[in-house]
């Protein structure tokens, strides 16, 4: 970015990196407008529903009238809760949510801020959204929220060290946090790609592991089903939200499911190659097109694999049971820690002694 | 950013409500990550993100939140701590000021990643050669610490229902249901 600025002048620079900023903001709030329909219909059609299919065609705009209803109710605030924090988690978790999407690159070069710790933001960030969720819960000065966040809170605090873990795996054997390198280490076809990464042949059976670990850490860290213990709507009062209403909601919301597409990203760049395609092109045939196509066949293969992703997540809310806590404290703790664990030594083994790094 | 580190700090003594002040902290602690950040130890700032504000500090506003803490009686023996956290404060001044004339305070020293492409390669390459036994000594001390939380708290109830996992994913059907004829007007 300081580059880029030198280049063209502060000012112009600025603009840029704002115009960035404003650019990713919008297509994020509006793709999210069009997964939360989604979500709800692939939900309904397991359930062999219609799902929403009133608002506008096919119910296209569903989450608008929603969006313009949470704006138009009254915010309800507790006789006895703490004003500022009450009001300052729902912003805090929706400006940690967008604070994230800043190094994720959606096609080469096409990043807010490439740094070179990239996966360790991504991972100081989300392990920064717990906050939100336990201010809430206090804040609200009530038995039901306070429980509930803490249960959330314990759970994310949990699930985030395997991810941790499955992270360092990734690193390893692309030697850098880079996010943009990471990328490109899986350039050659989807059998370089980590979840399969064939190149490196006995690690194959590792990474495969690593990848549905991170799935399911993934969608324990979200808290979506089945582990959505926090606020399993049919059995609690729902969780750290229940005194909220209105816009602080809607903005737990938004948070929450901004996390959930981060998750969904974050597999793709480090499991499923990015934006690069299944079958590389080769270098010559690409050089026919300008540079802002290819790069737009990028971004299309990037937001592909997110909606697979996120198609993923809204399958296994409609059709796997939701887990008892002890069982998911238990695969948290005795199951997924000691199996990352082990698979952090194999591949820093494989690492050193094939030399995969120079 | 260093204003706001050392007003949020203060804050942290003076905020009446412990909670809020564990959240000071937290802030306190975030910004002088973003102070790291400035003069390029994006790794060690990460660092601090991860471990401080993402782990140590969740489990501090846990404790906080579930203790009761009378705070005003906490007020109250204020003047009697007052001399040792002096001492501490002294303490980290002295030690802090040491370190700085010992390396003098030209730019180089202050180089972040001095003859490293990166900050992690700096900090790995010292860290598992020069400082290889301070780094493992530290480890094991976090490891008995751990133990000995583990030993004081680990406390074996006799009668107390426990879960079986393997129990329960062995049940069959056969175990748990049993055809019962029941004749009319009898019960069991």
């Amino acid at each position: 970015m300081s580059a880029f600025i030198q280049e063209h002048g502060l000012l112009f620079g600025w603009l840029t990196v704002i115009g960035q900023i404003l650019l990713f903001t919008i297509v994020l709030l509006l793709s999210l407008a069009f997964l939360l329909l989604m979500d709800r219909k692939v939900w309904a059609s397991v359930m062999l529903r219609k799902g929403p299919n009133v608002v506008g065609p096919f119910g296209l705009m569903q989450s608008f009238a929603d969006f313009g209803k949470f704006l138009l109710k009254e915010i309800i605030i507790p006789a006895g809760a703490n004003k500022t924090v009450f009001l300052l988690a729902p912003i805090l978790s929706l400006t940690l949510a967008f604070a994230a999407w800043a190094v994720i690159p959606v096609a080469p070069g096409w990043v807010v801020s490439d740094l070179n710790v990239g996966v360790l933001y991504l991972f100081a960030v989300s392990s920064l959204g717990v906050y939100g969720i336990i201010m809430g819960g206090w804040a609200s000065n009530s038995k039901y929220p306070f429980l509930g966040s803490l249960r959330s809170a314990a759970q994310m605090v949990s699930y985030e060290v395997s991810i941790g873990l499955i992270i360092i795996t990734v690193i390893l054997l692309v030697g850098s946090m880079n996010l943009t390198e990471i990328v490109d280490n899986q350039a050659g076809g989807f059998w370089t790609w980590h979840v399969l990464s064939w190149n490196h042949f006995i690690l194959f059976p590792v990474m495969l592991a690593m990848f549905v670990m991170f799935f399911v850490s993934a969608l324990a860290e979200t808290n979506r089903p089945p582990f959505d213990l926090p606020e399993a709507e049919s059995e609690l009062v729902a969780g750290y939200q229940v005194e909220y209403s209105s816009t602080p909601y809607l903005l737990f919301m938004i948070g929450e499911y901004l996390n959930i597409v981060l998750m969904c990203a974050m597999m793709t760049i480090l499991f499923l190659g990015g934006w690069h395609g299944p079958i590389p092109l080769g270098e010559d045939f690409v050089a026919n097109f300008p540079l802002w196509m290819v790069n737009l066949g990028h971004l299309v293969w990037f937001m592909l694999k997110v909606i697979f992703f996120f198609f993923l997540f809204a399958l296994v809310k409609a059709v796997v049971p939701r887990y008892r806590y002890d069982q998911l404290m238990r695969i948290g703790w005795k199951i997924f820690l000691p199996t990352s664990l082990g698979a952090v030594v194999i591949v820093a083994g494989y690492v050193v002694y094939m030399g995969v790094q120079a | 950013m260093a204003a706001i580190v050392t007003i949020s700090a203060i804050c942290v003594i003076a905020a009446k409500n412990p909670v809020h002040s564990v959240l000071w902290l937290i802030l306190s602690f975030f910004t002088s990550a973003g102070l790291m950040v400035l003069i390029g130890a994006e790794f060690l700032a990460m660092l601090l993100v991860v471990v401080y504000v993402g782990a140590v500090a969740v489990l501090f506003l846990f404790v906080v939140m579930m203790l009761d803490v009378d705070f005003v009686e906490l007020k109250q023996g204020f003047l009697s701590y007052l001399p040792f956290g002096a001492l501490i404060g002294l303490a980290f001044i002295a030690e802090i000021a040491l370190a700085t004339f010992a390396r003098g305070t030209s730019a180089e020293s202050f180089n972040p990643h001095p003859g490293a492409e990166n900050n992690v390669e700096a900090i790995g390459q010292v860290m598992y050669t020069e400082y290889l036994l301070l780094f493992q000594l530290s480890g094991l001390i976090l490891l008995v610490a751990m133990i000995g939380a583990i030993v004081l708290t680990l406390q074996h109830r006799p009668h107390v229902k426990r879960q079986s996992v393997a129990h329960q994913t062995q049940r069959r059907r056969s175990d748990a249901i049993r055809r019962v004829d029941v004749k009319s007007g009898e019960g069991l």
